[in-house]
C-alpha cells in the first residue's frame, strides 16, 4: 500500500485510489459533488481541489482535484493549505449565485449534501445581490419531483441515468447558465431506476413525490433496516415513517446486493402500506358480503377450538417471511402445510433447485454478477423480474472496458476518459427471449425464441462447450451459437442467468447443462436463477416438497374433505384459476384468511385477521442466491394488525400445540425454524438478536435530537409521551442508544457529524463500495444443502399445433406485485391486464390494440383485452402475469384464440373517466 | 408511420441521407441534420426534433441536448433575416457597443428578439473572423464590415426589401 503525506501526517492507503476517495476512507472532511463512489470521477465540479507538492522541499505546491489525482507511493498533499480552502469555497460561492436561498421550503433540507458541502468548505456569506437564472420544473411522472433551480450543475444525474443505467430519455440540456437537466418534454421518467435520482442529486432538484406531497424532515423521521419485499433480490433498504405512514424508501447500503442503488418498484412501491385497503380489524365477513368487526380474543379460540376437532389445511405465501409460513406448518402439521406457489411454478423452482444443485456452479450476487466478463441469458425478463440485476448486468458488459482501460494504465474511477477511450466496446451478452427486452441495447447477440427453442438453443451451446459438434448441434446452431460458446469459453467468469420467469423447465435444465459443461472445463462458471417474490425460495426450502399441492388442496376441496381453511398472505385468485378457488372457499366450512390488504380471497372468507406489513414486524426472507435476511419493524402501525407470525402463535398456544407452547418471541420462532432442518440452519445468525446492545444501549431508530422531543403530538400536550418499549428486537422506538459502528443488519438510517445527507455512509464503511466497519452477517444457505421438493407434475398439455398458441408468461415491474402495485405513484404506473399478441397473430384474429380475445385454455375462457407486441414471436401469446384474469391461464398452455365479440373497448366506456388529473 | 404536417420533407431527408452516407452510424449526423432542417425551415421545431431523432434512431432527449447546445441551432421561431452582431474585443474596441443600440433603437429589438414584422432577429456572436475590418456583423448569410451607422441603414433597409436570404 502506498504511503503519501497529507498535512505533514503519513497515511497508507489502498493502492489504485484517488486522492479524494483515500481521504474519505481516512475519515478526513474533503467536500465534493461530481464524483460518486460507484461512478467514479469526472474532476468537473472542481469542489475537491487540494494542493500537491512535488517534493519535500516544494513550499508552494500546485492545486489540484483530489478526485482525479490518483495516489503515489510518497506523494505529498494538503486539504487544509489556504490556497486550497479558499478556491473550495470560491466554488461553492460561485455554485451559490443561482441556487436559491430557501432550504427551508426544499425537500432536499436537512439530508442535503449541497448544504454539508457548503457548511464544510465554510462559505457563509453571499456576496451575490443580483437576479438569479430560474427555471421551469417538467412533470417526470408520478414518482419524481422535479425543481431545476436547486440544480448546481454536476452531472451527477445524467451520468447515473444514461451512463450507469443506460437510459436515454433524461439529458443535460443547453449551455453555460442555461444548463438544464430534464426531458425533451414533459412526461414520466422511463428508466426503472429513476428514482436512484432522488438520491444521487446532491440537491433538492429532484426528489421523492410521494414524500414531497406529505413532508417529513429527515431528522424527523423513524426507521429500521429492512429488505424489499419486492421481488427476489432482496435489495436493504431503509424505510422511513412518522405519524404512522411510511414516508418513503431509502437505500440501505449494501456492498453484495444493491450498494447504491434500488429499483423503483423498491423505492416507491412500498407505500401500500399506508393502504385504505388494510384490513381494519378481526372480523366476520356475513354470507351477505358485510364485515363486522369481532372481538379478536374469542375469534382466536373459536379458531384453536376449530382447529382440534377438524381437517385443517394451512395456505402459506411467498411474499411473507420464513417465520410466519413456519409458525403456520408448525400450526397445522406438515403434511396440511402448501406454500401457496402455483403447480406450475413449483415445478420451475425445483427445477431451478436441482440445476443448482447439479450444475456445481457458483451462485452469485448482484455484486459478483458485476464482475462477470461474458452473460448469456436464457428466457428470463430480468428487467421486470429481478429488476436490480439488470443494473448489476449493465456494469458487467463493461469488464471489457476495463480491461481496456487497464491496458492504459487507467484506474476504472476515471470515468470520462474509459467511456470515452472504450466508446462502445463491451463484454459480451447474448439473450434469448419470446420477446424485446430493455436488455437488449447492451446485447451483442438477441435471439427471439419460443420457450421451448430457448431450451434447444441452451442445448446446443452446452454440446458445442462439451465440443460435440455433430449430434445434438446442427449445423445451422453451430454458427448461430457457435459464438455463445466460444464467448463463455473464452471469459474469466462466464455467467448464465435463466429462472422461474419463462416458465418452461426444459429452459432451466438447458442453463444447467450449459454451466455444467463450462463447470467441466474447468471454468470458474457463475449460474443465477431468478424466483418471482421475495421468499420462494425460503418457502420452497422450509416445504421441502412435503406438503401437498395447490391442486391437491382443490381436489380436497372437492372431496369435501376439508373442514378449516387458514390462507396467510395469500390471494388464492392471483394465483389458480377462478373457479378452483370458487369451489374450494365454498367447500371449506370455515376460512380464515389473515393478510395486510384486502382483496378478492378475503371476501371470501369467513374470518379476517389483519396482518402487519413488512415493516411493521419482523422476518426473514431468502433471496434468489439464497442469502438469507433479517427486516426489522419501522414502527408500531395504528391499525390492530400483528404479525402473521404472531397471531399462529397465539392459535397454536390456545389449542395447546406442543411446539408452540414454548414461543414467546420473535426470536424463538426464528430459533426454532432454525433447528427444525438442516436446510434451514443459520437463518437464526442473520442478526443479532432481540438481547443484542452496544455498551447496554439498543440501536435507535430516529436520529439524535438536541431537545429529546418529537413533539409529535405537541398540539394536544406539550409532554412527549413515553415512548413504546420495544422488546422484540434490538433497536429502540427512540432517538437514544448507541449509534456508533454497528453491524450492517442494524443500521436503521445514516448519519454522521458533519454529514447529513446519505453521503455520510462513508463513515461507516471501510473504503468507497468497501465493507461496513461494523461488519454484517452472511448467512446462505449452501447449496449442497438444498432439499428437492420431490413433486410430481402433472405436464400441462401443450397444444402446439397451428391454431394453438403458447401461452408465455410477462412479468412488469409495475403491475405483476400484488402489493407493490397498489402504493400510490406505482399506481398510475401499472399495466392493464391484457394480452400481449404479434402483430400476424392479431391480423389472423382480426383484432387491435384496445380490442378484446376470448382465449381458450384447460381452465375454460377468459376474456382479455389486446395489446399489439411488436417483438413478440408469433406462435406465442403474452400473458402479463399478477392479475386475476391471468390465473385462469397455466403459462406454458396451448391457447386457441377468437375474437370478442362483445367486447366494449375501454374508451369507450367513459371517456371521462379517463381523464385523471395528472400530478404535477 | 409519423404523417403530421411537420415530417422531414423529402429535400430534408435526401440531404440527411447524404451526410449519412460518409457517417459511421446515424446519430454522428445530429448537428448536420439540424443545420438541414434549420436552413428549410428558419429554426427547429420540438416536432422536428422529434422526426429527426426518430430518423436518427437516438431519443429526442440526446438530440435536443445537441440542439439547445448551440447557440446557432434556432429551437424558437427567429425573422426572416438573423443579424449574426458581434460583440468580442475588436469590434467593441472599434465601437461596437454604440452600434448595437442604433439596431436597438432601428429596429425596436434587443439581443435574441425578433421584430413584429417578423422581418430580422438580432443574436449577439463572440467573433465572425473578419477582426481586421470590424465592426462587422451578418445579415442572413453576407458579411458586411467597416459598419456604420449609415451603412446599417441601407443592410437593413435591402434586407426588408429582399426578404429572406438563401
Ligand atoms: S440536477 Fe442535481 S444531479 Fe443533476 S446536475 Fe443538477 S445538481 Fe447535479
Ligand atoms: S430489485 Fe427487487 S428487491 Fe431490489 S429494490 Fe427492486 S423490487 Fe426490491
Ligand atoms: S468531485 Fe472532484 S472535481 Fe468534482
Amino acid at each position: 500500500m502506498p504511503t503519501i503525506v497529507i498535512d505533514g501526517k503519513e497515511y497508507e492507503v489502498p493502492q489504485g485510489e484517488n486522492i479524494l476517495e483515500a481521504c474519505l476512507g481516512l475519515g478526513l472532511d474533503l467536500p465534493y459533488f461530481c464524483w460518486h463512489p460507484a461512478m467514479g470521477s469526472i474532476g468537473s465540479c472542481r469542489q475537491c481541489a487540494v494542493i500537491q507538492y512535488q517534493n519535500p522541499e516544494d513550499e508552494r505546491g500546485k492545486l489540484v482535484m483530489g478526485c482525479m489525482t490518483p495516489v503515489q507511493d510518497g506523494a505529498r498533499f494538503s486539504i487544509t493549505n489556504e490556497a486550497a480552502s479558499s478556491f473550495r469555497e470560491f466554488i461553492i460561492e460561485s455554485l451559490m449565485v443561482n441556487h436559491p436561498h430557501d432550504c427551508p421550503v426544499c425537500a432536499e433540507g436537512g439530508e442535503c449534501h449541497l448544504q454539508d458541502m457548503t457548511v464544510m468548505a465554510g462559505h457563509r456569506d453571499r456576496r451575490y445581490r443580483g437576479l438569479k437564472k430560474t427555471h421551469r420544473n417538467q412533470y417526470l411522472g408520478p414518482l419524481i419531483h422535479h425543481e431545476m433551480n436547486r440544480c448546481i450543475t454536476c452531472y451527477r444525474c445524467v451520468r447515473f441515468y444514461k451512463d450507469y443505467a443506460g437510459g436515454s430519455d433524461l439529458s443535460a440540456m443547453a449551455s453555460h447558465d442555461h444548463v438544464y437537466f430534464g426531458r425533451h418534454e414533459d412526461g414520466k421518467l422511463e428508466s426503472p431506476f429513476s428514482g436512484n435520482l432522488v438520491e444521487v442529486c446532491p440537491t433538492g432538484v429532484f426528489t421523492d413525490k410521494h414524500l414531497v406531497n406529505d413532508y417529513t424532515r429527515k431528522w424527523d423521521l423513524q426507521s429500521a433496516p429492512s429488505i424489499c419485499p419486492g421481488c427476489s433480490v432482496g435489495c436493504n433498504t431503509s424505510p422511513g415513517e412518522r405519524y404512522g405512514k411510511l414516508k418513503r424508501v431509502h437505500n440501505r447500503y449494501n456492498p453484495d446486493i444493491n450498494g447504491y442503488f434500488l429499483c423503483d418498484k423498491g423505492r416507491f412501491g412500498a407505500t401500500y402500506v399506508n393502504s385504505e385497503k388494510r384490513i381494519p380489524a378481526v372480523g366476520r365477513r356475513s354470507k351477505d358480503g358485510l364485515f363486522d368487526a369481532i372481538d379478536s380474543s374469542q375469534a382466536l379460540t373459536d379458531i384453536a377450538k376449530g382447529l382440534s376437532t377438524s381437517k385443517v389445511i394451512g395456505i402459506g405465501s411467498p411474499r411473507t417471511s420464513i417465520e410466519t409460513n413456519f409458525a403456520l406448518q408448525n400450526l397445522v402439521g406438515q403434511q396440511n402445510f402448501c406454500t401457496g406457489i402455483s403447480e406450475t411454478e413449483t415445478a420451475l423452482v425445483s427445477a431451478c433447485i436441482e440445476a443448482i444443485k447439479e450444475s456445481g456452479a457458483k451462485i452469485p450476487s448482484p455484486r459478483e454478477i458485476e464482475r462477470c466478463d461474458a452473460i448469456l441469458i436464457l428466457g428470463e425478463d430480468v428487467t421486470n423480474t429481478a429488476t436490480r440485476i439488470a443494473l448489476s448486468l449493465r456494469q458487467a458488459v463493461r469488464n471489457e472496458a476495463f480491461n481496456m482501460a487497464e491496458g492504459l494504465q487507467l484506474q476504472s474511477w476515471q470515468d470520462a476518459a474509459t467511456r470515452m477511450l472504450v466508446q462502445d466496446e463491451r463484454s459480451p451478452l447474448f439473450l434469448a427471449s419470446p420477446h424485446a427486452t430493455q436488455l437488449d441495447d447492451i446485447a451483442e447477440g438477441i435471439f427471439n425464441l419460443s420457450p421451448s427453442n430457448i431450451a434447444h438453443l441452451g442445448y446446443s451451446v452446452a454440446s458445442l462447450i462439451e465440443g460435440k459438434k455433430d449430434d445434438a448441434a446442427k449445423k445451422t446452431d453451430a454458427n448461430d451459437y457457435g459464438n455463445i460458446a466460444e464467448a463463455l469459453l473464452k471469459a474469466e467468469r462466464p455467467l448464465i442467468i435463466s429462472g422461474t420467469g419463462v416458465t418452461d423447465t426444459s429452459v432451466i435444465k438447458a442453463a444447467s447443462s450449459i454451466t455444467s459443461a463450462l463447470v467441466a472445463k474447468g471454468k470458474e462458471t457463475y449460474l443465477s436463477l431468478i424466483y418471482q417474490e421475495a421468499n420462494t425460495l425460503g418457502i420452497t426450502l422450509l416445504d421441502q416438497g412435503q406438503g401437498p399441492s395447490l391442486s391437491n388442496i382443490f381436489e380436497q376441496g372437492e372431496n369435501n374433505s376439508i373442514q378449516t381453511l387458514i390462507i396467510v398472505e395469500n390471494d388464492l385468485y392471483r394465483r389458480a384459476a377462478k373457479h378452483k378457488v370458487d369451489k374450494l372457499l365454498q367447500a371449506a366450512d370455515q376460512v380464515i384468511v389473515l393478510d395486510i390488504l384486502d382483496n378478492e380471497t378475503c371476501n371470501q372468507a369467513d374470518i379476517v385477521i389483519p396482518a402487519s406489513s413488512f415493516a411493521e414486524c419482523e422476518g426473514t426472507l431468502i433471496n434468489f442466491e439464497g442469502r438469507a435476511q433479517r427486516h426489522f419493524p419501522v414502527f408500531e402501525s395504528k391499525h390492530p394488525c400483528r404479525p402473521s407470525w404472531e397471531w399462529l402463535t397465539e392459535i397454536g398456544k390456545i389449542s395447546s400445540n406442543k411446539n408452540m407452547l414454548e414461543w414467546q418471541c420473535f426470536d424463538d420462532i426464528n430459533k426454532a425454524c432454525s433447528e427444525s432442518s438442516s436446510t434451514l440452519t443459520g437463518i437464526n445468525e442473520v442478526a443479532p438478536d432481540r438481547k443484542y446492545r452496544v455498551g447496554g444501549r439498543k440501536i435507535p431508530r430516529q436520529p439524535h435530537r438536541y431537545s429529546g422531543r418529537t413533539a409529535m403530538v405537541a398540539n394536544l400536550s406539550v409532554h412527549e409521551p413515553k415512548q413504546t418499549d420495544d422488546t422484540e428486537t434490538p433497536l429502540g422506538f427512540t432517538m437514544e442508544g448507541h449509534s456508533g459502528d454497528r453491524p450492517g443488519e442494524l443500521i436503521p438510517f445514516v448519519w454522521a457529524p458533519g454529514w447529513n445527507s446519505n453521503h455520510s455512509v462513508h463513515k461507516l464503511q471501510t473504503g468507497s463500495e468497501g465493507e461496513l466497519k461494523g461488519g454484517r452477517s452472511v448467512v446462505k444457505i449452501e447449496s449442497k444443502k438444498l432439499i428437492q421438493s420431490k413433486q410430481q407434475v402433472k405436464s400441462v398439455n401443450q397444444n402446439n399445433d397451428q391454431d394453438h398458441f403458447i401461452a408465455v408468461a410477462m412479468y412488469k415491474i409495475f403491475g405483476t406485485g400484488e402489493l407493490s402495485s397498489q402504493s400510490p405513484g406505482i399506481i398510475e404506473l401499472c399495466e392493464s391486464e391484457s394480452i400481449e399478441l404479434a402483430i400476424e397473430a392479431a391480423d389472423k384474429l382480426g383484432v387491435s390494440n384496445g380490442d378484446g380475445v376470448t382465449a381458450h385454455g384447460v381452465n375454460g375462457t377468459v376474456d382479455l383485452e389486446v395489446k399489439i407486441n411488436d417483438s413478440l414471436i408469433s406462435n406465442c401469446v403474452g400473458i402479463i402475469q399478477g392479475m386475476p384474469g391471468a390465473a385462469n391461464i397455466n403459462p406454458g398452455e396451448g391457447l386457441s384464440l377468437t375474437r370478442s365479440e362483445n367486447w366494449v373497448r375501454r374508451s369507450e366506456i367513459i371517456s371521462s373517466d379517463q381523464l385523471g388529473g395528472k400530478n404535477v | 408511420m409519423n404523417n403530421s404536417v411537420n415530417s422531414l420533407s423529402t429535400e430534408e431527408l435526401s440531404a440527411i441521407d447524404e451526410e449519412l452516407e460518409h457517417a459511421p452510424y446515424r446519430s454522428a449526423v445530429a448537428i448536420d441534420a439540424l443545420k438541414i432542417v434549420q436552413s428549410h425551415r428558419g429554426w427547429v421545431s420540438d416536432s422536428s426534433i422529434k422526426e429527426i431523432a426518430n430518423y436518427l434512431e437516438m431519443s429526442s432527449e440526446e438530440l435536443d441536448s445537441i440542439a439547445t447546445f448551440y447557440n446557432l441551432i434556432f429551437r424558437r421561431p427567429v425573422g426572416e433575416n438573423v443579424i449574426l452582431f458581434c460583440d468580442s474585443v475588436s469590434c467593441w474596441i472599434r465601437g461596437c457597443a454604440k452600434l448595437e443600440k442604433h439596431i436597438n433603437k432601428t429596429l425596436g429589438i434587443t439581443r435574441g428578439q425578433t421584430t413584429e414584422d417578423d422581418k430580422f432577429t438580432l443574436v449577439p456572436v463572440p467573433c465572425l473572423g473578419a477582426c481586421d475590418k470590424a465592426p462587422v456583423m451578418m445579415v442572413g448569410d453576407s458579411l458586411h464590415e467597416n459598419l456604420t451607422e449609415e451603412s446599417i441603414n441601407r443592410i437593413l433597409e435591402d434586407a426588408a426589401v429582399k426578404g429572406k436570404e438563401r
